[in-house]
């Protein structure tokens, strides 16, 4: 079974990041970046499917600038076994990207394709979802157990009310949640092999897909802040305010 | 031009979360179809014919829907999407499970989260964990959108509206339903209750959990968790509140045990009166609590109970 995983090139999830002054977006000048955390949940899932013999080969895939090739390096330093990078200098949608990968998928003639839910940057939650009604593959999405048996994988997800068990037959999408797994360290003798392993570089164009979007965005603002309020001494005390002054309970 | 709001439900009820996705759908037009794809569900599909501004109630009553698959519902909905302006559904794992594939099948995009509409194709929603807020404008044929529950209130009721009934089936055979296990509990759901107390880290273990349902149930409250909490394993998933939990809004919301990560104020911030206790005076928590108790929880809950 071959395993396509992509990955998204985003913001290190501990940087806070600021909004432009002038409202154009996010100022990620300097800003250290990382594998989207539920990417590298995906990455991690992957690799634990070739350890365990289900997975022949694990494809890593990004759709984003020349520098993304580190966070493909980073995941071939897992345990990838080769990655392919389609450079676009603008950012795409979500269903460009789906598009892509849809793209890509075939190529490979993949068996399956694990996506992290969303990305922390952009928060959507849509790549997966598009790519399975895109290539009419059924989808296990938000997952937080993904078993293969057979030609067939059984994803537990999570859902608003508790957990959902679903059995897909392969081809298939999975979409990660946080708690599938807990991705592994890079070791430094893997680091070095991963130099050595392939990163292919395409480019948009050379795959036929349009990957042109009707959304634009207009402006990118700080949220209005929330004002810290005042201390309370006891807990009768905030009880007490709670009941006359913000007339709660 | 028509809107089409996708009811969740479970066959039985209809969602609070599809009366919200009405409200927002009101802001966008009059002409107002409710799309209730189900089994044996003609009740849900009375329920929603109830919602103020609908005016059409189109049911899709199949035992292939039984189980409320994607891959049954997403060609159908995109199917009868053809002469609509928006289809709007609530940004629940229900919604978000759905809305991106309908939007690939019609080549559009997809809006995720929206917390306001300001017009009919400009669109609001927090990114970077509710860090930014991003004003987006779409000049798609159809706009497919989630809509944030928290922004959006219920829908008051109404004379019914009429329901239709839709023949199509969309049989598959790719994706099987095994089983669903759902919390079970007496107490109001996160995403319904207007009084949350949440635990996280500081709780220390699952058993401790018992303290704050103990306030809860005085209060008649609902009892959330970070994400930390969670991660250890002192409560299920379902109770996470957060950027990649639910994202929740009530009166009153009580932060115990809790620093306050970005990724849980993403997730609470936008709660009327939020009272945060906790032993550590410098956790970020207390930057957005409304009321502030420094204070070792084990001591305070105990009081707490006790004072209500």
């Amino acid at each position: 079974m071959k395993v396509i995983v992509g990955i998204k090139r985003v913001v290190d999830p501990y940087v806070k990041v600021r909004v432009k002054a002038d409202g154009s977006g996010v100022d990620l000048t300097n800003a250290k970046m990382a594998i989207n955390p539920f990417c590298e949940i995906a990455v991690e899932e992957a690799i634990r499917m070739k350890e365990a013999g289900t997975a022949s080969e694990v494809v890593v895939v990004s759709v984003g600038p020349s520098q993304a090739q580190e966070q493909l390096r980073t995941a071939l330093a897992l345990g990838a076994d080769r990655g392919i990078l389609v450079e676009s200098e603008k950012p795409l949608d979500s269903l460009a990207i789906a598009k892509i990968l849809k793209a890509i998928s075939e190529k490979e003639s993949a068996d399956l394709v694990i996506l992290g839910k969303q990305s922390i940057d952009s928060d959507n939650n849509q790549t997966g979802q598009m790519l399975a009604a895109l290539c009419d593959w059924p989808q296990g999405t938000f997952a937080c157990k993904a078993e293969v048996e057979g030609d067939q994988i059984v994803v537990t997800r999570e859902i608003d009310g508790g957990e959902q068990t679903v059995r897909l037959s392969i081809p298939a999408v999975v979409t990660t949640d946080l708690r599938l797994n807990e991705p592994r360290y890079a070791s430094l003798p893997n680091i070095m092999k991963a130099k050595k392993k392939p990163i292919d570089l395409l480019q948009v164009s050379d795959l036929d897909v349009n990957v042109d979007s009707k959304l634009k965005t207009l402006a990118v603002n700080a949220p209005e802040e929330r004002t810290a309020g005042v201390m309370v001494e006891s807990v009768d005390d905030l009880v007490c305010k709670l009941k006359t002054e913000a007339k709660v309970i | 031009m028509k809107i089409l709001v996708i009811a969740e439900h479970d066959n039985t009820d209809l969602h609070l979360s599809s009366s919200s996705a009405v409200s927002a759908a009101k802001e966008l037009g009059e002409d107002i179809s409710v799309l209730v794809i189900g089994n044996e569900c003609r009740e849900v599909a009375e329920s929603a014919a109830q919602l103020d501004g609908v005016k059409e109630v189109v049911l899709a009553n199949h035992e292939v829907y039984k189980d409320l698959l994607p891959e049954n519902l997403v060609p159908l909905i995109a199917e009868l999407a053809a002469d609509v302006s928006h289809i709007v559904a609530p940004a629940t794992t229900f919604g978000k499970n759905l809305m991106p594939g309908v939007a690939a099948l019609l080549d559009v995009a997809q809006i995720s989260d929206v917390i306001e509409i300001k017009a009919l194709d400009i669109f609001v929603r927090p990114i970077y964990a509710g860090n930014a807020i991003a004003t987006v404008q779409s000049a798609d044929q159809v706009k497919v959108l989630t809509v944030r529950t928290t922004a959006y209130g219920p829908s008051p009721a109404q004379d019914s509206a009429g329901i239709t009934d839709c023949e199509i089936v969309k049989a598959q055979s790719k994706a099987h339903f095994v089983k669903e296990e759902l919390s079970v509990s007496e107490r109001p759901s996160l995403t319904a209750a207007s009084i949350i107390i949440s635990g996280g880290r500081g709780m220390q273990n699952g058993e401790n959990f018992v303290l704050l349902e103990k306030v809860a149930d005085k209060l008649g409250a609902a009892i959330g968790a970070s994400r930390a909490a969670v991660d250890a394993g002192f409560v299920p998933n379902d109770y996470q509140v957060g950027q990649t939990g639910k994202i929740v809004a009530p009166d009153l919301y009580i932060a115990v045990g809790i620093s306050g990560a970005i990724q849980h104020l993403a997730g609470m911030k936008d709660s009327k009166v939020i009272v945060a206790i906790n032993k550590d005076g410098e956790a970020p928590i207390f930057q957005v609590a409304d009321y502030g108790l420094v204070t070792d929880l084990f001591k305070a809950l105990p009081e707490l109970e006790a004072a209500l």
